[in-house]
């Protein structure tokens, strides 16, 4: 694939997750050594055969998953690596942190170089993670997918910024699967669909359908279609729940929320303020402080995961690596991991593996799942199709419940369709609905009621027209 | 009471807890360098007893204890480069790879025991001489505790000092723990991940070395098989319930050490318990305070999980 860039320019990359465009930077970036083919800087052919290469030729970056160390202070991240003049002999952290702070000043972003990184927002740890290239010389900022953690407001600072350092020269990056992003910040924006470049356009010559359509490779809707919800009497409710996180903090600081049949509640917020801790208490997967967990009327509170997924309660986890499958397992036993010691799939203590594949191979064909079959492993799945393994098990088993977490994180926009239709056409048939993400889109896409979340409370619940993208943003924010 | 008192001698007992902590504090410190580079080292064990026998042998045939000295540091960082081919490069699993160097030292050094010291009649190379700070040693109480001692002692309290500036205030200390935190991070801020952990690894070799000297040319003046008896991993004890400091370990260690001297001295007070549960004293106390009495210590983030480029 060919990708130029220029000086002063904003360069969209715009792909589904697994197109290539991350790996591209990270060959660019020295991370990943490429196959064949050349880079040029300024005309010039380069090797980059490490980030340390990379930084010299004032290549800079910004990943997904920041690259900042958390015990470690501001100044002490900037200057990691090329520490320079300030570590001749001891670290001189006062010249250290004056050199910060007068960088921060320079491009109006501000931090405090002597607080730990641990303690920032990640709105904050991004600008550190921008002046940390900034520091090194960055000329050509590649910034990967950075709108991700980022609220509505969050972002339209970051779009200044951006702005602000391409009117100086630099050339600028923006690595997305976000159509509305790619249109509002960018010069030149090039679509990749499984590691090729399928075009390069201005925002003024494309439209969003269109875009979306190179994306993916056919056209997509870009919302679901869904008729007003008619919901029945709650099934779900939690009442004044309080809940630590790992670092025995408060995380669920006493929220109470009802999700009826029928309708589907969005829970919208920034990461981190408290939702996975709500869903992980929600399944009992993390011991309440305070308050209860009401299922159908029934006090759940002490019963065990596994009696609540019985009970009716479906759970689609943020992490599925970690909570949603088992790589190493197949498909078919991944589509039964919930209920596999139960009736048609054991009989006593013997599993009954002709019915685990009949039945898998039904979910394969009615998901949709692209894999080779029912006894192929689930790592060798793509992001799309393993999501849709677990969306398959959690929509198959007739719950009365769905909680469904991020369920399209790392999913690829033809499965998002796919996924939304189906958790919509559930809720139809009377599933009750909770529905966490931080993709606000996906949110405002689906949710019939809309909580949002701000430092482990339930600031607001919004319904009908109340739903409006600003002031959702607002209250993510906790400004209003 | 009074009389029970003066029998027990405070200064001596305080003296001691310093010299018995001294290993342990080494190892400890060579432990943390490692560890917060992101490589577990259990092979500390391992690592002092071929200190203390090379540091023997070395010093038996030369005649000259400082030479002894140096080996023993030397045969350290064998050791710990061997550790660190095996888990930095060859992504050994960095707990399997700690226990097969240990079980290779006591193979080792049991066997050249047997062949080449247990047969010696010659008188062996002595002990480190005590060397008294002058001035500084006729202080009352703090000159016989710290300034009355031998060589590696000393080099033990020198050694906190310095561990704790090139950890905490310099750019290698830096990049170091930028390694054991998120690896990742430190190599696309232009680090070499690989570099950074094998120096660490090798200089906690040293620093076990030094501490396997202890034994045989500071504490007994002789080898004898499993000489260290387990001090290495009561060291990774000390450097946890440290929390991974210098002085933290440091007090850690002197804690162990102390029970083990209030042990042994309990013997001469002439207080009626068998000997076994006096020798059992420092092991018991390990694990009480392991266990949680100081609170959960956090370690660095990577620590034990091999890096892989990608």
């Amino acid at each position: 694939m060919d990708l130029d860039v220029s000086w002063g320019e904003v360069h969209a990359l715009l792909g589904e997750n697994g197109a290539g465009k991350s790996t591209l930077m990270n060959v660019v970036y020295g991370l990943v050594r490429p196959d064949s083919g050349e880079i040029m800087v300024d005309g010039n052919r380069v090797e980059i055969g490490s980030p340390l290469d990379a930084i010299r030729l004032g290549i800079g970056m910004v990943h997904q998953h920041f690259m900042l160390i958390p015990p470690l202070t501001v100044a002490e991240n900037i200057i990691l690596g090329q520490e320079g003049e300030f570590a001749r002999g001891l670290i001189d952290v006062e010249r250290a942190g004056a050199a910060v702070r007068k960088l921060s000043s320079d491009y109006g972003l501000a931090v405090d170089p002597r607080a730990k990184v641990e303690g920032l927002s990640v709105g904050v740890q991004q600008r550190v993670e921008i002046l940390k290239a900034l520091y090194k010389g960055a000329r050509i900022l590649i910034l990967d997918e950075p709108t991700a953690v980022l609220t509505p407001q969050e972002v339209e600072g970051l779009f200044r910024i951006v702005r602000s350092l391409t009117d100086e020269g630099k050339a600028v990056i923006f690595i997305t699967h976000k159509l509305a992003e790619v249109m509002a910040v960018a010069d030149r924006i090039t679509v990749m669909r499984q590691g090729k470049v399928v075009d390069t356009r201005k925002p003024a010559e494309a439209s969003l359908a269109e875009l979306a359509r190179m994306m993916v490779g056919r056209p997509v809707l870009l919302r679901v279609e869904r008729k007003p919800a008619r919901p029945g009497a709650a099934l779900l409710r939690v009442e004044g729940l309080v809940v630590h996180d790992d670092r025995r903090q408060v995380a669920v600081d006493g929220v109470d929320l009802a999700v009826r049949a029928g309708e589907i509640v969005g829970v919208a917020g920034v990461e981190g303020n408290g939702q996975d801790e709500l869903v992980e208490a929600i399944v009992g997967l993390r011991r309440l402080q305070a308050g209860r967990v009401v299922f159908d009327d029934r006090d759940v509170s002490r019963k065990s995961t596994r009696e609540r997924l019985h009970a009716g309660i479906s759970y689609i986890p943020a992490d599925r690596h970690r909570l949603g499958i088992v790589l190493e397992l197949p498909v078919s036993d991944n589509l039964v991991l919930d209920h596999y010691g139960q009736p048609p799939f054991a009989r006593w203590v013997v599993r009954q593996l002709k019915a685990v594949r009949t039945y898998a191979q039904r979910l394969i064909k009615a998901f949709d799942i692209r894999a080779a079959g029912p006894d192929q492993l689930v790592s060798a799945l793509s992001g799309g199709n393993q999501q849709k393994v677990v969306v398959a098990r959690e929509l198959s088993t007739k719950p009365r419940v769905l909680i469904a977490a991020q369920p399209t994180r790392g999913v690829d926009v033809g499965s998002i369709e796919f996924i939304h239709q189906q958790i919509v056409s559930q809720r139809d048939a009377g599933l009750a609905v909770l529905l966490v993400s931080s993709e606000l889109d996906e949110v405002l896409s689906l949710a019939d009621r809309v909580a949002v979340m701000y430092r482990g409370r339930i600031v607001s619940v919004l319904e009908g027209e109340q739903i409006e993208r600003e002031r959702i943003g607002l209250l993510m924010a906790g400004v209003a | 009471m009074a009389e029970l008192l003066q029998r027990i001698d405070l200064v001596g007992l305080l003296a001691a807890t310093l010299v018995t902590a001294t290993p342990l504090t080494l190892a400890a410190l060579g432990g943390m360098m490692c560890e917060r580079s992101g490589v577990v080292n259990i092979a500390l064990e391992g690592i002092m007893l071929t200190g203390a026998f090379v540091g023997y042998a070395v010093a038996f045939t030369t005649h000259n204890l400082w030479l002894g000295v140096l080996a023993a540091m030397i045969a350290g960082t064998g050791i710990a480069a061997i550790h660190a081919v095996l888990s930095i490069s060859l992504l050994v699993d960095q707990i399997v790879s700690g226990t097969v160097m240990n079980i290779l030292a006591v193979g080792i050094t049991g066997v050249f025991y047997r062949n080449f010291i247990e047969q010696a009649t010659v008188a062996g190379p002595g002990t480190l001489p005590h060397w008294n700070v002058p001035l500084l040693s006729q202080i009352p109480v703090i000159g016989p505790i710290f300034f009355q001692n031998q060589f590696v002692t000393y080099a033990m309290l020198v050694l906190i000092v310095v561990v704790h500036f090139v950890l905490f205030r310099t750019r290698w200390g830096l990049r170091t723990r930028a390694c054991g935190e998120h690896p990742r991070a430190a190599e696309t801020a232009g680090i070499n991940v690989y570099f950074v952990r094998y120096v660490n690894v090798i200089a906690s070799g040293a620093l076990g070395g030094l501490g396997g000297a202890y034994f045989s040319l500071q504490q007994i003046g002789n080898f004898l098989p499993n000489v260290t008896g387990g001090r290495g991993f009561i060291a990774l004890a000390a450097m946890i319930v440290g929390k991974w400091t210098p002085l933290g370990a440091f007090l850690a260690s002197l804690l162990f050490a102390g029970s083990d001297a209030v042990g042994s001295r309990l013997q001469i007070y002439g207080v009626h318990l068998p000997i076994q549960f006096l020798g059992m004293l420092p092991y018991v106390v390990t694990i009480v305070v392991v266990a949680g009495a100081l609170g959960r210590a956090v370690a660095p983030a990577a620590v034990g999980r091999p890096y892989r480029k990608s």
